[in-house]
This record gives C-alpha cells, sequence and structure tokens, in this order.
C-alpha cells in the first residue's frame, strides 16, 4: 500500500514539476499543485501507463487528487 | 532543406494521388519516416512502390478514415512498429457537388464524416503520443472554398470552414505542449479531383487566379514541409492559403 502512495507520488512530482515533499495525500491538483485541465489528463495517462490499468473517462473526473488517485490505484490494481 | 525530420513518422492520409502523394515524397524527402494511407490496397501499394522508388523508408497502408475501429488499430499499430506519429497531414478528403436545393443528406453526411468528423478523429488518436513527446504537429489540408464558398459544394465549404475552426481550437488546447496545428488551404490544383470539373467552368476559374495558372500538387507539398519542419515552430492556429492569388484573405 504505502509502495502505491510512493509511485503515485513520483507520477505526480514528475508531471506537475513539483517537489515531492510538497505532495501530500490530501492536496488538490489543481488548487493546490497548480495543475491545468490539460495536466490533469496527462496525469491519468501516467498513471495508467504506471500501473498498466485503464482508467475509464468518468473515472478519471473524479480523481481530483493525490488521495483519490491513490484509491482508484488500490482498488484496481490486478493483484 | 536538409533531413530535418530524421527519425520521425509522418502519416498522410490519403496519400495514393494528388496533393497527398506529394506531400508524402516531401516529408520523406526531408527524413521522414512516412506511412501514407489509401483506400484500397491497391492505393496502398502503389504508395509503398512510390515510396520505395524515392528510397524513403516507411509503408503504404490501406485504411478507411471513416473507420473509427480500422483507425484506432492503425494508429496503434504504427506507434509499436515505428513509434509515436509526430507528423499527422489530414488530407484524405472526398466531394459529393450538388446545388443544396438537390443536395441528398447522404451527400451531406459522406463530406462532412470522411472530411471533419475522420480530421478530428484521427488528430485525437495521435495526440497522445505528440503530448509524451512535447513534440508534434498536425497539418489539416483544407481548401480556399472554406474560406471563399463555392456553388454547389455547401458541404465541402462547410466541413473545410470546420477543419480550420477545429484547428484552431486544437492549436489551443495543444500549445503548451509544443505541439503546433495549421492549416494549408490549397486553391484551384491540377489534380484529379478537380479534372472532374467541366472545361468552362476550368476555364472561367483559371481567369481568377492573379499567377494565371493552376497549381502543382508539389507546390502545396512544399508548404506543408515547411509547416512540419523546425523552421515553422513559431506558427500554429494558421491557415495557410496557396492559392496563386485566386483569393486573398
Amino acid at each position: 500500500m504505502e509502495n502505491i502512495e510512493a509511485r503515485v507520488k513520483k507520477i505526480v512530482a514528475e508531471q506537475l514539476g513539483v517537489n515531492e515533499a510538497e505532495i501530500k495525500n490530501e492536496s488538490s491538483f489543481v488548487d493546490d499543485l497548480g495543475a491545468d485541465s490539460l495536466d490533469t489528463v496527462e496525469l491519468v495517462m501516467a498513471l495508467e501507463e504506471e500501473f498498466e490499468c485503464e482508467i475509464p473517462d468518468e473515472e478519471a473526473e473524479k480523481i481530483t487528487s493525490v488521495q483519490q488517485a491513490i484509491d482508484y490505484v488500490s482498488a484496481h490494481l490486478k493483484k | 532543406m536538409s533531413q530535418v525530420l530524421q527519425g520521425q513518422v509522418a502519416l498522410v492520409t490519403g496519400a495514393s494521388r494528388g496533393i497527398g502523394r506529394a506531400i508524402a515524397l516531401e516529408l520523406g524527402r526531408l527524413g521522414a519516416t512516412v506511412v501514407g494511407t489509401a483506400t484500397s490496397e491497391a492505393g496502398a501499394a502503389d504508395i509503398q512502390a512510390g515510396l520505395e522508388a524515392a528510397g524513403i523508408p516507411g509503408r503504404g497502408l490501406a485504411l478507411d478514415v471513416t473507420d473509427a475501429a480500422a483507425c484506432e488499430a492503425a494508429i496503434s499499430e504504427i506507434e509499436k512498429s515505428l513509434g509515436p506519429v509526430l507528423v499527422l497531414v489530414n488530407n484524405a478528403g472526398i466531394t459529393r457537388d450538388n446545388l443544396a436545393m438537390r443536395m441528398k443528406d447522404a451527400e451531406w453526411d459522406a463530406v462532412l464524416d470522411t472530411n471533419l468528423k475522420s480530421v478530428f478523429r484521427m488528430s485525437r488518436l495521435v495526440m497522445r503520443g505528440m503530448m509524451k513527446a512535447r513534440n508534434g504537429r498536425i497539418i489539416n489540408i483544407t481548401s480556399v472554398v472554406g474560406s471563399s464558398g463555392n456553388p454547389g459544394q455547401a458541404n465541402y465549404a462547410a466541413a473545410k470552414a470546420g477543419v480550420a475552426g477545429m484547428g484552431r481550437a486544437l492549436a489551443q488546447e495543444l500549445g503548451s505542449r509544443n505541439i503546433t496545428v495549421n492549416c494549408v488551404a490549397p486553391g484551384f490544383i491540377d489534380t484529379d479531383m478537380t479534372k472532374e470539373l467541366p472545361d468552362a467552368q476550368r476555364e472561367a476559374l483559371q481567369g481568377k487566379i492573379a499567377l494565371g495558372r493552376l497549381g502543382k500538387p508539389e507546390e502545396i507539398a512544399s508548404v506543408v514541409g515547411f509547416l512540419a519542419s523546425p523552421a515553422a515552430s513559431y506558427v500554429t492556429g494558421a491557415t495557410l492559403h496557396v492559392n496563386g492569388g485566386m483569393y486573398m484573405a
């Protein structure tokens, strides 16, 4: 579980160009980390690649914070 | 220009004849690996032969651009075997001319599907690879008719003007990722498409061209080559009119 959290935060840091230390679980991509709408689309693309899954658009729209990304991946990761 | 597109994959739709064929060869001359599509296997083989004769890496591909599933499969296969498409030239187009009073819904739909909807779909399919590469050129071949209008071509003019508007929206969406989206709007070019026109109409059109002659496909291709090259890195959301002065925007 912690592993997923670390991987998600690493991707968020890479995609949004922010320092990993600034990323908290409750951080909102747009409000706290300065992402624009295209950044969030790219972030989902990067998560799909890292965790080898496909996130449907209607689910992707609900992933707006670091915790939501961690929750989604944890629930859908291939066991 | 030297081989400024070396190592990049360029996809040109409708590349078996006319303007598309000239574009495929020009992008190959600039160093790109070129995939050219045609609606038939024979057309694809013809493209392949043309590329091979010119020593250009790449291939011909049979693809109906209105077939969403086939387009998706084709892009996915190209990305796997050659790499991301970094130059997309949406050139494939059809005409179904008729006076509006007589134009059938089917004629309207066919032109809008091929000339507008498929352009959006192809563009959407290549965006992912371009975004990841932080580099991409989408070049749409439109028409002077999209700006000037033309009797008998309500469907064609609507589709081409639509592509121009869509291109400006995409240019804004994708600009931050170093992806440019532009249109090249040919005038009266000597191709199979314009050979279908009656002689009287050809002569009347020719009289309106400042340079006094039809354009050659190569004269469109060279402008597309420019837009694909680093020389055009700051050009986006633009329509370049290449019409010999037939219409001046």
